[in-house]
């Protein structure tokens, strides 16, 4: 003990004010050089992302010299991990914070009681609300997730529960590629498949429906696959000894014990469709009025939405463009929320141990 | 409640790998059973092959009878699920269900199985259950706090009140005591010692004074190399095998000069 403790080592140490400081001289520092910039005429905007880059590299660069010179070389070096680490974490952030700052500003024009109270019917020009197209999109991720959930749950259960050999590697490819379908090839399929039936022309809810479920199903089945391959298997054994079939063990124990990922993938598998135009648009079509009924009739969707609102401008273009703006905030917030409503479900529904 | 087993010419396979070959033994009801061997002669798995818990592996399959008071387990229209309500299993590591609380997992075999049972048949059934496992007393007052919030030992226990629960007549414990302290142990030998009472008993160990301590007859099992089945080579009671063992292998490792 003795021996280790008495080698003269410095404790010499950059304090957290200093560091503060260093981080407070680099946004000064690099904010100063990109207004310069914009005060000398060699660009016309403020850069803010490029200022928050050069301010990170000054920060990382000036924290590691000073850290080498006082601490020595292994702190130098954790510092510099540590730098790196953050700032690669903001740089990701950055065009997330970019983007809700621009939807949310934008937005705010018309995210007004109006815009949820009132469809697109007889507006021209200023008013009107996408009431019709929130419907539309909650109906419709609805009856896709209704659609998918129980197939993609089944499916991930026999892979991992029962299927053994050449069909259930047969399954396991087929998800593969499912999950590469663009989704537009996935609204022709839906096109395809009810033109058969009805005719040519055909548009309903039901078919963006079922088009959206052929996006949400490998989704669906891959996640749970996972969570469920990570139930050990001690418990499934446990619950087979006690002479419980195997049905139930899957049922009461495998189940159960994995909902809480289970529900975070659905939710994952939701929050990918509900923002889908395209396919949405070959077979639900457009519609400015409300339609309640997904059996019948053109049906507006929030995403399409933003989209006939963005491309036929009329002639009060900063009518339209407001309303694109607030049908993309009212869909965030509609993903926000169903994310939150997920988090607390599978908090809820997990398996409370000391883990 | 206890039953007969009777063991004949029993081949156990992984695939093609024969596990376990030619056994052949008979274990009296209401006795304690120890088997011991080195690691990997085939312990587990010839006792998985007791309540055909070792078909649950894909691949896995067994040749031979073994009779539960005459009946014949891998009879043709034996139902295995029927197999394993009279036959229970303790496992290595202790493994209660993390979604349910300590009652619920006492009531797993009743409930999962779709039982109904009242209120009061339920509440009789969870205490004697936790009784005979030895550990009422620390857990009556947090019946409904999650079983994967007890310590290991605990849990064991836990997860023999589950197995006894489900009244079966033959308790199958495969190292129920390795992953414990010395006092768990210990609590867990005199549980042993009483469910002998009421039940066949059949433990897997590798700790030899336990096997002297708790069992009244003892198999030793061998494999002559890796690659090669793994087989009994001695058979009877306790402190005959522990002091005139009649194979040298025995004696070589019981008396630790083995390998
Ligand atoms: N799931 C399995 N698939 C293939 N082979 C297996 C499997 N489980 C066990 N084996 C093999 O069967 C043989 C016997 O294993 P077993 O687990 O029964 O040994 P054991 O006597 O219980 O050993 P231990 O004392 O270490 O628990 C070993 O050679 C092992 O590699
Ligand atoms: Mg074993």
């Amino acid at each position: 003990m003795t021996t280790l403790l008495s080698t003269p080592t410095p404790a010499r140490k950059l304090s957290r004010g200093t560091m503060w400081s260093v981080l407070a001289l680099s946004v000064l520092l690099s904010f100063g050089f990109f207004s310069l910039l914009v005060l000398g005429g060699a660009s016309t905007d403020f850069n803010i992302v490029g200022a928050v880059l050069l301010a990170a590299i000054i920060y990382v660069a000036l924290s590691f010299v000073m850290s080498r010179i006082v601490e020595g070389r292994r702190k130098a070096t954790d510092r510099l991990a540590t730098g790196l680490v953050t700032s690669a974490f903001v740089v990701a952030l950055l065009p997330l914070i970019s983007l809700v700052y621009t939807a949310v500003s934008n937005g705010l024009n018309r995210f007004d009681g109006d815009f949820f109270n009132s469809s697109m019917r007889n507006v021209v020009g200023q008013g009107g609300g996408g009431l019709h197209a929130i419907i539309g999109t909650l109906e419709i991720t609805a009856a896709a997730t209704l659609i998918s959930v129980p197939i993609g749950i089944m499916t991930a259960v026999y892979l991992v529960e029962y299927g053994t050999g050449r069909l259930s590697r047969a399954i396991t490819v087929l998800v593969d590629v499912m999950t590469g379908i663009p989704s537009i090839v996935a609204g022709l399929f839906a096109f395809a498949l009810f033109a058969l039936f009805f005719g040519p022309g055909i548009r309903f809810g039901i078919g963006g429906a079922v088009a959206l479920s052929v996006l949400m199903i490998p989704v669906v089945v891959r996640s749970t696959e996972e969570m469920l391959k990570i139930v050990p298997n001690e418990l499934r054994e446990a619950s087979l000894a006690l002479g419980v079939p195997k049905w139930a063990t899957v049922v009461k124990v495998v189940l159960p014990t994995a909902i809480g990922g289970i529900i975070t993938g659905v939710m994952i598998a939701i929050s990918r469709i509900i923002g889908e135009t395209a396919p949405l648009l070959i077979i639900c079509g457009m519609s400015t009025s409300m339609n309640y009924n997904l059996f019948s009739d053109r049906m507006a969707t929030l995403p399409v939405f933003v989209y006939t609102q963005y491309s036929n401008q009329g002639t009060d273009t900063q009518a339209y463009l407001d309303r694109a703006w607030t049908g993309a905030l009212v869909l965030i917030l509609i993903v926000m929320v169903l994310n939150i409503l997920a988090r607390i479900l599978s908090k809820v529904l997990a398996p409370k141990g000391t883990r | 409640m206890s039953k007969r087993i009777e063991v004949r010419d029993l081949n156990v396979f992984y695939g093609s790998f024969q596990a376990v070959a030619d056994v052949s033994l008979t274990i009296e009801p209401k006795t304690v059973t120890a088997f011991i061997g080195p690691s990997g002669c085939g312990k587990s798995t010839f006792l998985r092959t007791l309540n055909r818990m070792h078909e649950v592996i894909p691949g896995a399959r067994v040749e031979g009878e073994v009779l539960i008071d005459g009946e014949n387990l891998y009879a043709p229209n034996t139902d295995p699920v029927e197999v394993r309500r009279q036959v229970g299993m303790v496992f290595q590591r202790p493994n209660p269900f993390p979604t349910m609380s300590i009652r619920d997992n006492v009531l797993a075999g009743v409930k999962l199985n779709n039982k109904k049972l009242s209120k009061s048949e339920s509440d009789e059934l969870v205490k004697r259950s936790l009784q005979g496992a030895n550990l009422w007393k620390e857990v009556k007052d947090r019946l409904d706090k999650p079983g994967s919030g007890l310590s290991g030992g605990q849990q064991q226990r836990l997860c023999i009140a589950r197995a006894i629960a489900v009244a079966p007549d033959v308790l199958l414990m495969d190292e129920p005591c390795s992953a414990l302290d010395p006092i768990s142990t210990l609590a867990i030998e005199d549980l042993i010692d009483e469910l002998k009472n009421d039940y066949t008993i059949v433990i897997v160990t590798h700790n030899m004074q336990q096997a002297s301590r708790v069992s009244d007859k003892t198999a030793f099992f061998n494999i002559d190399g890796t690659g090669l089945p793994g087989r009994l080579i001695e058979y009877g009671d306790t402190t005959t095998i522990f002091e005139r063992p009649t194979v040298q292998a025995t004696e070589d490792y019981i008396s630790g000069r083995f390998g």
